[in-house]
């Protein structure tokens, strides 16, 4: 690891002000930066640690009957939180799914959001042609070893994917990003959050630089007693996703009043499948309507040589994810 | 224990290192007409850290860049703690800090001047009577060849933490859950049938039944 100077600021203006200068990167808890930085995929020369940062661990109700999980949390404290356990099971399951005990108690929920590809191609600074590590350098994954890689939303400058279980399912949950900056605050959307690669690989997320976020927000949720993540992996745990599926029911008796269903493992964001509320709302989960959805689902799926087993698997995924969803859980 | 005198593998392995180390420092030095212009490795100052270990402080100076675990083998002598892939993906380097396991090959030591830090030379009670998880280990015959063995039990001692104090208390572990919540830890030598029997000994129904 090359060496950095290292500030641990105690109040947020002072990280934001840090974190102007040049080469400057926020630490938190640090499970993704500084792997990259061991294998030089990115090389800051200053981290400014926000460990410290008062307030931004915390995960509160809200007084809309929403919570709000600080920036700061860990990926475990969110996931053992009767907040989160009781209210919005899906994020506890995704969480619990990602990384191993170690990882999941020093990785951070802001940290989460921002974490990097596992494309190996972008990881491996020994392949010169990474669009997203060197922007214009090419793509070695398109010709490369891509059975990991995505089948959506790629184009034809990136196929890597978003690794992250908890943005699945943040995603299925209307999750709201809260940041703030010198000029202060604002909100996104969490499906406005990470961007598609396009032209512009390099850039994951909307996050301006200068930027630092400070909470995610989930409103009320009609989902808890109806939904289920599913993560299909090469190992039974501590591995990322080929294919998950965040599937959230809303039941009144049988009948679907409202859906959420998102993939992972698949695109370079968490994947909604927007077609999902108008096929299932109001309609039977019989095997056809599932069956229609996942086809709807991968139907502009763009498979690479070593990855169309994705297809046939994220179809079968949905379906399992929205049956097990509708079975429920135990009150 | 008495010191042995003849040269023991380790020593030799530090004395062979301190003889290869000083290729890689020559090539760092840039020649002077080199157009480099800010090299920070160079440029990073020193810094002040007090770690507590094993309820012992340390004073030491490290760059920021010095990780936990190289902090505990190379500037504390604790290579209990092993360093395995280095990249938080086998487990070797985990110990505790402030209870809970973690990775120490992914945090800085100059994070954690305020935190309470075990390594699995920490576990044992003061007078010498091993932690419950570690003859647990013995009795279940849980290693063949030990590299891993300290991060497995360090993390088998706070996964056992973590389910006491975690919200499912009240219900024993399944075997699932345990392999689930323990496969941070790698074993290359595939002992994982006798680590299970260890952390089921603490978390599972037997426990509960006990």
């Amino acid at each position: 690891m090359d060496n950095f100077s290292y500030a641990r600021p105690g109040d947020l203006d002072g990280a934001l002000r840090l974190v102007a200068q040049p080469g400057a990167a926020f630490l938190a808890g640090g499970t993704n930066l500084l792997d990259l930085m061991k294998g030089r995929v990115t090389t800051p020369t200053r981290l400014i640690d926000i460990t410290q940062l008062r307030g931004l661990a915390q995960i509160h109700e809200l007084p809309d009957g929403g919570i709000r999980i600080g920036a700061l949390a860990s990926n475990a404290d969110a996931a053992e939180h009767d907040l989160v356990r009781l209210r919005y099971p899906l994020l506890a399951e995704a969480l619990l799914s990602g990384a191993s005990g170690q990882l999941r108690n020093m990785a951070t929920t802001g940290g989460n959001l921002l974490q990097r590809t596992r494309c190996p191609y972008f990881y491996d600074v020994g392949f010169i042609h990474c669009n997203k590590r060197e922007p214009g350098s090419g793509c070695d994954a398109l010709q490369g070893f891509n059975r990991n890689l995505a089948i959506l939303g790629v184009s034809h400058n990136c196929i890597a994917t978003n690794p992250s279980d908890m943005n699945v399912a943040l995603a299925a949950l209307d999750a709201v990003v809260q940041i703030r900056s010198p000029r202060g605050s604002r909100q996104l959307a969490l499906r406005d959050f990470h961007r598609l690669p396009g032209d512009t690989p390099e850039r994951d997320t909307n996050l301006a630089p200068g930027e630092i976020i400070v909470a995610v927000d989930l409103p009320p949720s009609p989902f808890a007693r109806h939904s289920h993540y599913l993560k299909v992996r090469d190992r039974a745990s501590y591995a990322f996703a080929l294919v998950s599926v965040a599937a959230a029911l809303s039941m009144e008796g049988n009948e679907v009043r409202d859906v959420r269903l998102v993939m992972g493992g698949v695109a370079p964001k968490p994947w909604i499948i927007e077609a999902a509320p108008a096929m299932l709302v109001g309609k039977p989960l019989d095997a056809a309507n599932l069956e229609a959805v996942a086809e709807a689902a991968l139907r502009d799926a763009e498979p690479q040589a070593d990855n169309a087993f994705k297809v046939a698997l994220g179809k079968r995924a949905i379906v399992r994810a929205l049956q097990r969803a509708a079975a429920g859980r135990e009150a | 224990m008495s010191q042995p005198s003849n040269p023991s593998r380790r020593n030799f392995l530090q004395s062979a290192a301190a003889g290869a180390v000083a290729l890689p420092l020559a090539r760092a030095v840039p020649a002077p007409d080199s157009p480099q212009t800010v090299d920070a490795s160079t440029a990073v100052a020193q810094s002040a850290i007090r770690l507590k270990v094993n309820g012992q402080f340390h004073d030491l100076s490290v760059e920021p860049r010095l990780t936990l675990l190289d902090a505990l083998r190379e500037h504390l002598a604790l290579t209990g703690t092993k360093k395995g892939c280095d990249r938080g993906q086998c487990g070797a380097c985990t110990v505790l800090v402030n209870g809970r396991r973690i990775n120490s090959c992914l945090t800085l030591a100059i994070r954690h001047s305020d935190d309470d830090i075990v390594t699995v030379e920490g576990l044992a009670a003061s007078d010498g009577q091993l932690h419950p998880v570690q003859t647990a280990f013995m009795r279940h015959d849980a290693f063949q060849c030990g590299f891993c063995t300290p991060g497995q039990i360090c993390s088998a001692v706070a996964l056992i933490d973590e389910h006491k104090n975690g919200p499912r208390a009240q219900r024993p572990m399944t075997d699932d859950e345990i392999r689930d919540r323990m496969s941070g830890n790698i074993c290359r030598c595939g002992a994982y049938p006798h680590i299970l029997a260890v952390v089921r000994e603490f978390v599972g129904e037997a426990a509960a039944d006990g």
